[in-house]
């Protein structure tokens, strides 16, 4: 290894965090960018200023995995270039623009991790925008970070672990859940039968909350068809069918998502190969089970680099902490390697079992109608796209993008875009993985016209 | 299964270049196949600025400005879209009192070509147009001007030849061309063989090899003019912004986002993608927040660039080629083709039917080099005059 | 009327700022999104339909809850942390 070992780690969640500490405890010091005030990511996202709630409180089950990552990051504080509150808004030739505020700079580096985790991913439904709709995510980081729930009678909607985890969480703060209302059908669930010899504590948890959640008489419902949000400037309702019987329920607010979709922008700036991954219905970056990406010296780990979740995330970023340690030279622990991999693997098995018992609603492509929002940036409905299909012989995404702005907005295609291509695919009787990915151009979020450059830092 | 074409003109190159030309000929009954290796308008044509402007111009190239001029109104009935075309004007500042005399000269030069450029002055300037900030000595104003949406302009041009008749291929690279007994002989995409009677090369960034091929090389290189678009904004930029010298160019559409160019971006690994530099977008965005107050607090949201050929003189190459008959070039428009585009599309559909344009087009004949550089040799004249960068 | 519900930190202490001119408090801690929205249903109109808007994913991806502030500037309001004193403003009107 040389004085040249200056690697960028971007992103202080589970899997930058790991990935940060292995290559401390090797002596290298990396610069840790992250767009968060502190540590965590979002799932171990912590308060801006401690509170009466205990870490328990807090994290539930993951308390201790919670504390021990904070802890970790505390620890190697002043081993590390951490620069929070900051956005790598591009990225070229070994250098990462970064802006903090109003400044930015520009920060050079030798091997780049990217751990840039997820986000929610959504579907729009009639009454998607209105006042009173989050995401699942948002949702629960309202309670979290901020102690509030989103109204004062909830009711969380769509598919995935994180559909209970949420509403569960919310009953056991307090709060009024109305009822969950899951889009997978209750048949699906006994997939998680086969999950129970890979991942029992985590499968037994999930049925737990359903059947705490059941309990204390909170109206779970399988097989749900969302038909709209109901509401004239803000969340009064929320119907839906099952069976084909209409249900309408009183609500005034909505906390949904339909499992989570990678930030790979960074990866696309950095010219990583993409792959398009049939259990996210997504474009990610390529990646071998270390975590090393198609670019020398790319390394990517944890949500960004695919849906794994936190555990996987910690792993990966050790992982490709440790991959890094090899390329340069340095000796690493080979036991240790094997147990990663093991694990990984394990997990990605165990997604393959929460992929068949929360299955993406494939119907909603076709089934919703012209006049719904899209892009809700831009404000262009669904039947633009079926509109350009028709009309224009559109079949690729960017294209569609410039002909209907779809995704063009401030947002840059992060809540529309997995929703333009299936409903891409659909208009044109493709699969999604035929339509495309959104090219990345910077910034990759809004960054002030007035930012202020500096010198670089050498 | 190979698929055979027999046309009268072949383009190779969807640009906003190659598709007016397709569509101008189609209405004259030529048959015409138009060959683009992406989408038609992905490339410059599409990802230009958007600026409808005469000003600037070199003299030489007024006359088919004008007649290009003369078409952007109509593009609802030409091509079933207006393109977001507004007549807002074109206003070029002046920073120092030599960039104010410059434009003052190029008023001269340009006084009998139809442009009525109207000079204003530093204190006038500050009353009409109270949004501009900085020391801004004075300004041209050429009302006439305007710009439009390239996104939708250029995709429309080729949509609207299509259903005029032409077979539109995209996603068809041209992998050779040569000329026949009669016409030319083309292989394209992985099983296209076309006849034509006419070739057209209007391959933009891409018609250098074109060109090569029959004997005619020439100095052309890409270029990627990059923008910077801000998040919606109250409407407050009522014209369309240049600077005398370059560095800056904005205007603002209807939707509320201003666009800002004035720096160049850089190729990717795969060349027929680009991108703006970290840099030159924050040298943009500066700029354009230290001239207009209302962006001081504003958010650049997005960027595009696009790839474009610059020509040693900045002056397309336009008409028919020098070796080879039949052959016509219209490529190398050096960041500033895309108002006079349309223009130039009717002037090669003349030129296939008539042999010759009623526009006068000698100036951007492709012999133009081989004699240049004979002259230089003989005279060693001074460089060409550097003119307002891409837009 | 309120959007988010307190559940916890009520014991934090108070942080004045004004909302659309009208004098409001939040606790130490809070976001701007939670600051506002403990008080009002909405951040700002939307850019073409006005149709009013709340934030969405609270994590900074969704760009769906900038606000301004007294002086003319802008700010993502779920990842801001409210500060003493703060002018905000919810853009009541949609762009001219």
């Amino acid at each position: 290894m040389s004085d040249a070992t200056r690697p960028l780690i971007v992103g202080a969640g589970p899997a930058g965090i790991r990935a940060a500490q292995i290559l401390v405890s090797s002596g290298i010091r990396p610069a840790v960018i992250d767009e968060a005030p502190s540590g965590g990511g979002q799932i171990y996202r912590q308060r801006l200023v401690a509170d009466e709630r205990s870490a328990k409180d807090l994290y539930g089950s993951e308390a201790a995995k919670a504390t021990a990552l904070h802890g970790t990051f505390a620890g190697i504080r002043d081993r590390i270039d951490y620069y929070p509150e900051t956005l790598v808004w591009n990225l070229r030739d070994k250098a990462a623009d970064a802006v903090t505020g109003h400044r930015t700079r520009r920060i050079p580096f030798s091997h780049l991790i990217l751990a840039t985790g997820a986000t929610d991913r959504v579907l729009p439904f009639p009454g998607w925008t209105l006042p009173g709709v989050f995401t699942l995510g948002g949702s629960q980081i309202a309670l979290k970070s901020q102690g509030c729930a989103i109204g004062e009678e909830v009711v969380f909607l769509g598919s995935g672990p994180l559909l209970y985890l949420v509403a569960w969480q919310y009953v056991k703060a307090g709060a009024n859940v109305a009822a969950v209302l899951d889009t997978s059908q209750f048949s699906a669930k006994l997939h998680l039968l086969r999950g129970l010899f890979a991942q029992p504590s985590v499968v037994l948890r999930g049925f737990r909350y359903a059947a705490e959640l059941m309990a204390r008489g909170v109206a779970v419902r399988f097989g749900v068809q969302p038909v709209r949000i109901d509401g004239a400037t803000r969340v009064e309702g929320v119907v839906w069918r099952e069976r084909d019987v209409e249900h309408r329920l009183a609500c005034d607010a909505i906390g949904y998502g339909f499992s989570l979709r990678s930030e790979t922008q960074l990866a696309d700036l950095a010219g990583c190969r993409f792959v398009f991954d049939a259990r996210d219905r997504a474009w990610r970056p390529e990646r071998d089970g270390a975590g090393r990406t198609t670019m020398p010296g790319v390394y990517i780990a944890g949500d960004g680099a695919g849906i794994a979740g936190a555990d996987a995330a910690e792993l990966a970023g050790e992982r490709a902490g440790l991959a890094l340690l090899e390329d340069v030279g340095l000796s690493v622990d080979h036991v240790r390697i094997g147990v990663l991999e093991r694990k990984l693997a394990s997990i990605s098995k165990f997604r393959d079992v929460l992929e068949a018992a929360f299955p993406f609603p494939q119907a909603w492509a076709n089934g919703i109608s012209d006049d719904v929002t899209l892009c809700r940036c831009e404000e262009i409905a669904i039947g633009a796209v079926r509109d350009a299909v028709r009309d224009q012989g559109v079949f690729e995404l960017n294209r569609l993008k410039a002909l209907t702005r779809v995704g063009m907005g401030r947002c840059q295609g992060r809540m529309c875009g997995n929703a333009a291509v299936e409903v891409l695919a659909a208009a044109c009787g493709q699969s999604p993985d035929a339509v495309g990915r959104l090219r990345a151009q910077p910034p990759i979020k809004p960054i002030p016209l007035g930012v202020m450059a500096e010198e670089e830092t050498a | 299964m190979s698929n055979a074409l027999h046309r009268d003109v072949a383009i190779i190159g969807g640009g906003l270049v190659g598709s007016s030309a397709a569509l101008a000929l189609r209405r004259m009954d030529f048959s015409v196949v138009l060959l683009d290796k992406g989408f038609c308008g992905a490339q410059a044509s599409g990802v230009n600025y958007g600026g409808v402007r005469r000003q600037g111009r070199p003299a030489e190239q007024i006359a088919l400005s004008q007649r290009a001029h003369a078409i952007w109104p109509r593009l609802k009935g030409l091509i079933g879209i207006d393109g977001e075309f507004v007549r807002s004007g074109h206003l070029k500042l002046a920073r120092t009192e030599a960039e104010m005399a410059s434009l003052e000269a190029y008023a001269g030069r340009v006084a009998d070509l139809g442009l009525d450029l109207e000079l204003i002055g530093g204190n006038q300037l500050r009353g009409r147009f109270p949004w501009i900030a900085g020391d801004v000595m004075g300004a041209s104003l050429c009302a006439g001007d305007g710009h439009a949406n390239p996104r939708l302009v250029s995709a429309a041009f080729a949509d609207a030849a299509r259903r005029a008749g032409v077979d539109v291929l995209e996603q068809t690279r041209v992998s050779h061309v040569e000329k026949a007994l009669e016409g030319f002989c083309l292989s394209a995409g992985s099983n296209t063989e076309i006849k034509a009677r006419f070739v057209i090369n209007s391959a933009g960034a891409w018609a250098g090899p074109f060109a090569e091929a029959f004997g005619e090389p020439v100095p052309l290189h890409a270029i990627y003019p990059s923008m910077i678009v801000t998040e919606p904004l109250d409407v407050f930029m009522s014209v369309n912004i240049g600077a005398e010298g370059g560095g800056i160019y904005a205007r603002q559409v209807e939707r509320g986002n201003c666009i800002v160019g004035g720096m160049r971006g850089e190729p990717l690994a795969e060349p027929d993608f680009s991108r703006p530099t970290g840099s030159g977008a924050v040298t943009i965005m500066n700029r354009a927040a230290a001239l207009f107050p209302a962006l001081r607090h504003a958010y650049a949201i997005r960027s595009w660039s696009g790839t474009e050929g610059e020509m040693a003189d900045r002056n397309p190459v336009i008409g028919f080629s020098r070796t080879t008959p039949n052959l016509i070039h219209a490529f190398g428009f050096s960041g500033a083709g895309f108002q006079i585009a349309p223009g130039v599309g009717e002037v090669l559909a003349e030129l296939v039917r008539d042999g010759e344009s009623r526009t006068p087009i000698q100036a951007f004949a492709i012999d133009r080099f081989a004699r240049t550089t004979q002259d230089s040799r003989a005279d060693n004249g001074p460089e060409p005059k550097k003119r307002e960068a891409a837009q | 009327m309120a959007l988010l519900k307190r559940l916890a930190r009520h014991e934090l202490p108070v942080v004045s700022f004004t909302l659309n001119g009208e004098a409001c408090s939040g606790r130490v801690g809070d976001t701007v999104l939670t600051a506002i929205l403990t008080q009002s249903d909405r951040l700002r109109p939307s850019d073409f339909s006005g149709a009013p808007r709340a934030g969405f994913c609270q994590m900074g991806a969704c760009q769906d809850c900038w606000v301004l502030t007294g002086d003319g500037g802008r700010i993502r309001a779920c990842s801001t942390a409210l500060e003493p004193g703060m002018r905000l403003q919810t853009m009541m009107e949609p762009r001219s």
